[in-house]
């Protein structure tokens, strides 16, 4: 339950007022959200039965979580039998713990890395550092995050906030195979990167991944990304370590036929995914000859206890819901404190973790509910749903339940509000001089109460009615 | 057709304009508005705040206050969503099965105002006059909560004199979100800035939407820049005749 980078985040709302007031930041933000999202858009339009698609998508996995016990223990027992070792953690200490063995038992000191949410969830790359073993991320974006001493800022695309030109001056300063002349052209940086990851894969021992399926009938893990580097961690080390989110579990292969649809084509906005590794098990002469898979719960049991809130156990980490969201689009990936930013890690994180601390006390309330993002979402999330039942679970400030509760108690019967609208009237010169509340009155001018509420009008116009 | 208005608490306390609209409106096309006066507030601000037990004694009230009418007609989509969304499945989740029961009758015959004219009353042009340079504004509850699509646009497009021009970027939200407003004020001002730019950039003289929350906060905005943009209801705009007998 823990995710030790992040401690003593602050709230979201002064987290973002950094970042609002970064013009490059919300540029580099602005610019990518806003190609993938009309990209996305495309993509989705293509197919006839998107809707059918995304019912599917979201029957199989509320069918999945409703016997999430069994699908482990079919998945776990198929696994072991094909040849791999499956563990239980229950958060991330355990995890972490365990990976540190694992990797220690192996006599290695450093790991080839598969981007995955779930080691970020737990802070692995930090625990491994604690016992000496070093963790090389490779995938491209998180590589840029890692070299740049940086915190990922999207699901998808890690270093979206970093513009190419900011990218070849970390390349420049951190990779010690970088070219001289290295310039900010897209593919001069691919060169570079790839160059520096083929010496890390080849003396690779040992790589830990993250997993975006496991299918239960057949024991097969599935890892989908975009540039093989993926493929180069999961096929060349000898040892295999995959970290899964409980939640990632598929009872049938079949199943695949709507996630590998739905998945690209919300998250890259591509037809199909460029690079698809399923194992199973290991095999003999082919791959890693070790291969554990280590099933995280980490706050996910306690999540799908509760019945609104555990539909976000659907979610496949596409991103859709960010590219989307005008908040995430001004506030950048950070303000959410957590490796789960924008409108789905609104929702997760402050689940997973608990609303203990000050930043997930805020996360269920940095949004405007528009709902762009259920609109986009292919498991069909009710982020704003989920929110504004996380919004109740929050203890309020004193001052904030006093006003809350002096408009109940004046909206609740039409008596004391038209009382309230008697005095609005009356304070009109007052209002009209007013500059409070600031966090309104800054940056917008407050209306003026009219001369008469649009009840009085009625009663002096309409009174023999009703 | 009677027809019952739900003025909402934000129109009736701050924009009585628009309720006055609505009724020349309907009066013109040849209906019976009628007020309640039982009603007061639909119960988002507290539902959405995260006060979901003190938003229940609103969905009460608006039920008993409106459980006898054929239609009620809402001038605001965001209030019309939070009634046709939620009032059920509040009451239901705060263990108030009668109530629930009672919310979900009521809910199918809750109407945004574009939804009660193009639907149910059948009419697209409804004889307005508005010699104006309009842009409108397509809410975020009314879009994506109602889905009522291009209706006020197709009410639009019929009034006379009209110079229609479309919003860049229209679906984005303003940044308004109710409380959001307040407790995220520096994201809300960002979002409101660029919809502000958006609007300036079609040369409209009149913002319009079918929420005057959201107008409030964009207009509140135009207003503090002396941007010389109007914000108007679109209830105001189809009840505007050539006699210039604004509601």
């Amino acid at each position: 339950m823990t995710m030790p980078t992040y401690l003593g985040m602050p709230s979201f709302p002064e987290a973002a007022r950094k970042a609002v007031a970064d013009t490059r930041l919300r540029g580099n933000l602005a610019h990518a959200t806003g190609t993938i999202r009309d990209r996305r858009a495309k993509a989705v339009a293509e197919l006839d039965d998107w809707l059918e698609l995304r019912e599917s998508a979201k029957q199989i996995k509320d069918h999945t979580l409703a016997h999430l016990g069994h699908y482990l223990r079919l998945l776990e027992e198929k696994v072991t039998a094909a040849g791999g070792t499956v563990h239980w953690a229950r958060d991330a200490d355990e995890a972490n713990a365990l990976i540190t063995r694992l990797v220690r038992e192996t006599g290695e000191t450093e790991v080839v890395k598969v981007k995955s949410m779930a080691t970020q969830e737990i802070g692995l790359n930090e625990a491994l550092a604690k016992a000496g073993i070093a963790a090389y991320e490779t995938d491209l974006a998180e590589l840029i995050v890692q070299l740049g001493h940086d915190r990922p800022s999207h699901i998808l695309v890690p270093a979206i906030h970093k513009n190419r030109a900011e990218i070849r001056e970390i390349f420049r300063r951190e990779m010690p195979s970088a070219p001289e002349d290295l310039t900010d052209d897209p593919s001069a940086l691919a060169d570079a990167a790839r160059l520096h990851l083929r010496e890390r894969f080849l003396a690779a021992k040992v790589a830990v991944s993250g997993a975006n399926f496991a299918i239960a009938e057949t024991g097969t893990v599935l890892v989908v990304e975009s540039e093989g580097n993926g493929r180069m961690c999961l096929t060349l080390p000898e040892t295999l370590i995959t970290v899964m989110g409980i939640e990632k579990v598929l009872p049938t292969v079949r199943d695949l036929e709507v996630f590998l649809q739905v998945l690209p084509r919300s998250s890259t906005a591509e037809r199909m995914n460029p690079y698809t590794s399923a194992w199973t098990g290991v095999y003999e002469g082919d791959g890693p000859r070790n291969f554990h898979l280590v099933l995280l719960d980490n706050g996910r049991t306690r999540v799908r206890d509760d019945e609104i809130g555990r539909q976000a156990l659907r979610c496949i980490r596409c991103s859709a819901c960010l590219n989307v969201c005008p908040v995430y689009a001004r506030a950048g990936g950070h303000a959410y404190g957590s490796p789960y930013p924008g409108p789905i890690g609104a929702i997760l994180s402050p689940q997973l973790r608990g609303i203990g601390s000050e930043v997930d006390a805020s996360l269920p309330f940095a949004s405007s509910l528009c709902g762009a993002c259920y609109e986009v979402c292919p498991v069909a999330i009710d982020i704003p749903e989920v929110l504004v039942h996380l919004r109740a679970e929050v203890v309020k400030k004193p001052v904030e339940r006093m006003v809350m509760g002096a408009a109940g108690w004046a909206l609740r019967s039409p008596v004391r509000l038209k009382a309230a609208q008697r005095a609005a009237s009356a304070g009109r010169g007052f209002a009209r001089r007013l500059r409070y509340p600031r966090a309104w009155a800054d940056t917008r001018d407050l209306p003026v109460p009219p001369v008469q509420s649009f009840r009085a009008w009625w009663r002096n116009t309409h009174d023999d009615r009703t | 057709m009677k027809i019952a208005l739900f003025v909402t608490c934000v129109n009736d306390t701050l924009f009585p304009q628009t309720g006055r609209a609505v009724v020349s409106l309907l009066e013109r096309l040849g209906h019976e508005a009628v007020f309640p006066e039982a009603q007061t507030c639909c119960g988002q601000m507290h539902l959405n705040t995260g006060y979901p037990k003190q938003a229940l004694p609103m969905v009460e009230s608006f039920t008993r206050a409106f459980s006898g009418y054929e239609a009620v007609v809402a001038p605001s989509g965001s209030c019309a969503a939070m009634v046709r969304e939620w009032h059920a499945k509040l009451a239901a989740r705060q263990g108030r099965p009668g109530l629930a029961r009672r919310a979900e009758e009521l809910a199918p015959r809750v109407y945004e105002l574009s939804e009660l004219l193009v639907d149910v009353l059948g009419v697209t042009d409804v004889g307005a006059s508005f010699p104006h340079r309009v842009t409108y504004h397509p809410t975020c509850h009314s879009l994506r909560m109602l889905k009522i699509g291009d209706r006020p646009l197709r009410l639009l497009r019929q009034v006379r004199g009209i110079d229609l021009v479309d919003l860049p970027d229209a679906a984005e939200c303003c940044g308004f979100g109710g409380t959001f407003a307040l407790k995220n004020s520096d994201v809300s001002a960002a979002m409101c800035a660029d919809k502000v730019a958006s609007v300036k950039a079609t040369g409209a003289e009149v913002l319009c939407a079918a929420d005057n929350s959201c107008l409030m906060h964009i207009g509140g905005s135009l207003s503090r820049q002396r941007s010389g943009v109007r914000v108007m209801h679109l209830a105001e705009i189809l009840a505007s005749t050539r006699e210039g007998e604004r509601a």
